[in-house]
């Protein structure tokens, strides 16, 4: 049976008066590649904050079987947030430096990177393609280039679960296909879970397990077979009447 | 020169006092303009002039009170500046450079106040606000050096923390990072090497020298550590060479130094727009 890493259950949260997410149900397990998809302002980023313990909601959230309240083991999440309000593209750090800094939570308070730091950081950024990348300055990389040494960034912790927000957002449309295959052999080769949130309801599937179709609240939830199943007007309707897959 | 330094306490303690804030307020400044805060260092030397102020009409109205060093109640000033700016930039989320002019006002404000309260002191003003080196007394020279061992500490202990912080602190935060503790320090730091840099710069000049040597830094440097070590060596640059000025043009060192940094700058400046054009070309 396949260890549940995330449970959440009747999540509701609100920013003021305005309701954000009503009742939401999802259970992510070991080796799920989720993708949490949904129009702008559906909540999709607001649950990634709530998973991660940067929100508290109404509820039961559970990471890992552990109640998010006491959970101590975040160098097992590894987070990739949304590029375009991550970082200041002009700060002066090379991709190592950027990568090595993935170790930081695991290597602890008051202790010093590890001898073979350097040896991670290089494997990490060959798990994503960007090893001849080490020695230049993260602000001279294209958008897609930097997801890459972002999620290299997570790997490098050896994380169970990554969680991304939005990575393709600024990544050049003929490079989504590869960046999607580089994730999926990342969850198949390398076990690592995946949860991603998309407003893309297009996203390529073959390297999906499991939709997610958030707008407030669950409207679908099931295997991606399924989801395609599913008729397009359907899920025109959920994501907004006038919205066409692009 | 040299024999002068040799000689002279007064000029020792301006070379060792100018030399050790010439390496930690740009180490410290590399973090404080990445983050984007370099303001906040002008804010911060302002509310440190309040609180000297304070001090020097204390010591002029209590004699009782004239050994406590006015340098001590510019320090607490400064600390009490950086836990107030982070209140207000919480209160005002969506406007958060507001913490900067209400800072900023309330320290010329209550210096100006204090001022005209002692109906005098004047040139001991002058000396805060523009630096006057050539005073610092052993006292105050013990007090930079303490306020650079804190600093290194801090940065011994937190640098692969700071880092993080400065390049993503949504990241930071979501990785379990005290984010919040670390700042909290990392202001009070700041706070303690304005308030030790006011004594060789003056704390009108203060923010130029975290600033400054950084961003001639970032024009050459490669990476982080990089821009760290370029940092460093600019700073220390300008204070030698501005204090050497001030020796033997007999000018205000705090002035020369900041100049000295201006032109460090400009030169980086056009030797990057030359080493660009002949990768051009």
């Amino acid at each position: 049976m396949k260890k549940p890493f995330v449970e959440l259950e009747n999540i509701s949260f609100n920013y003021g008066s305005n309701l954000v997410l009503n009742n939401v149900s999802i259970k992510v397990e070991e080796g799920d590649f989720l993708a949490l998809i949904g129009p702008n302002g559906s909540g999709k980023s607001t649950l990634l904050k709530i998973i991660l313990g940067l929100l508290k909601a109404k509820g039961e959230i559970k990471l890992f079987g552990e109640p998010i309240s006491s959970f101590q083991h975040w160098e097992w999440v590894g987070y990739v947030s949304q590029k375009s309000n991550a970082f200041n593209t002009a700060f002066p750090a090379t991709v190592k430096e950027v990568v090595q800094s993935g170790l930081t939570k695991k290597v602890g308070l008051f202790k010093r990177m590890p001898k073979d730091a350097k040896k991670r950081v290089y494997e990490a950024l060959a798990a994503v393609g960007m090893e001849q990348f080490l020695n230049r300055n993260i602000g001279e990389l294209s958008g897609g280039q930097q997801q890459r040494v972002f999620i290299a960034r997570a790997l490098i912790a050896e994380p169970k679960l990554l969680v991304l927000d939005e990575p393709t957002v600024g990544v050049d449309i003929k490079n989504v296909q590869s960046f999607y295959d580089m994730l999926g052999e990342l969850n198949k080769k390398h076990h690592l879970t995946i949860i991603l949130v998309t407003h893309d309801i297009e996203t390529p599937s073959n390297q999906i397990s499991h939709v997610a179709f958030l707008n407030q609240r669950i409207l679908f939830y099931g295997e991606m077979e399924k989801y395609n199943q599913l008729p397009k007007e359907q899920i025109y309707e959920w994501y907004g009447h006038s919205v066409r897959a692009v | 020169m040299l024999d002068a330094i040799v000689h002279y306490e007064f000029l020792q303690n301006a070379f060792l006092s100018g030399m050790i804030i010439g390496f930690i307020a740009p180490l410290l400044g590399v973090f404080i303009v990445v983050r984007r805060m370099s303001l906040i260092a002008d804010a911060l030397s302002h509310v440190t002039l309040a609180g000297i102020t304070g001090g020097l009409l204390l010591n002029q109205q209590f004699v009782a009170l004239s050994f406590l060093n006015p340098i001590y109640f510019g320090i607490a000033a400064s600390v009490f500046g950086s836990v107030l700016i982070e209140r207000l930039r919480a209160l005002y989320k969506h406007y958060e450079e507001l913490a900067i002019p209400i800072i900023m006002s309330c320290g010329i404000g209550l210096s100006a106040i204090f001022i005209s309260l002692a109906n005098g002191f004047t040139t001991d003003v002058m000396g805060y606000l523009f630096g006057t080196v050539s005073a610092v007394s052993r006292q105050d020279l013990w007090i930079i050096i303490a306020i650079a061992l804190i600093v290194l500490l801090f940065l011994g202990l937190f640098f692969k923390e700071m880092f993080v912080l400065s390049f993503d602190e949504e990241y930071a935060k979501a990785s379990g990072l005290p984010a919040k503790m670390i700042h909290f320090l990392f202001m009070v730091v700041v706070a303690l090497t304005i308030a030790a840099s006011m004594r060789i710069v003056g704390i009108l000049l203060v923010s130029s020298m975290i600033t400054l040597p950084v961003a001639s830094a970032m024009r050459l440097a490669k990476g982080f550590k990089g821009t760290i070590i370029y940092a460093v060596l600019f700073g220390e640059l300008a204070v030698i060479v501005g204090l050497i000025l001030a020796f033997y043009l007999d000018i205000a060192p705090g002035g020369t130094i900041v100049v000295t940094s201006i032109l460090i700058l400009i030169i980086v400046i056009l030797f990057k727009k030359v080493v660009r054009k002949e990768a051009q070309q």
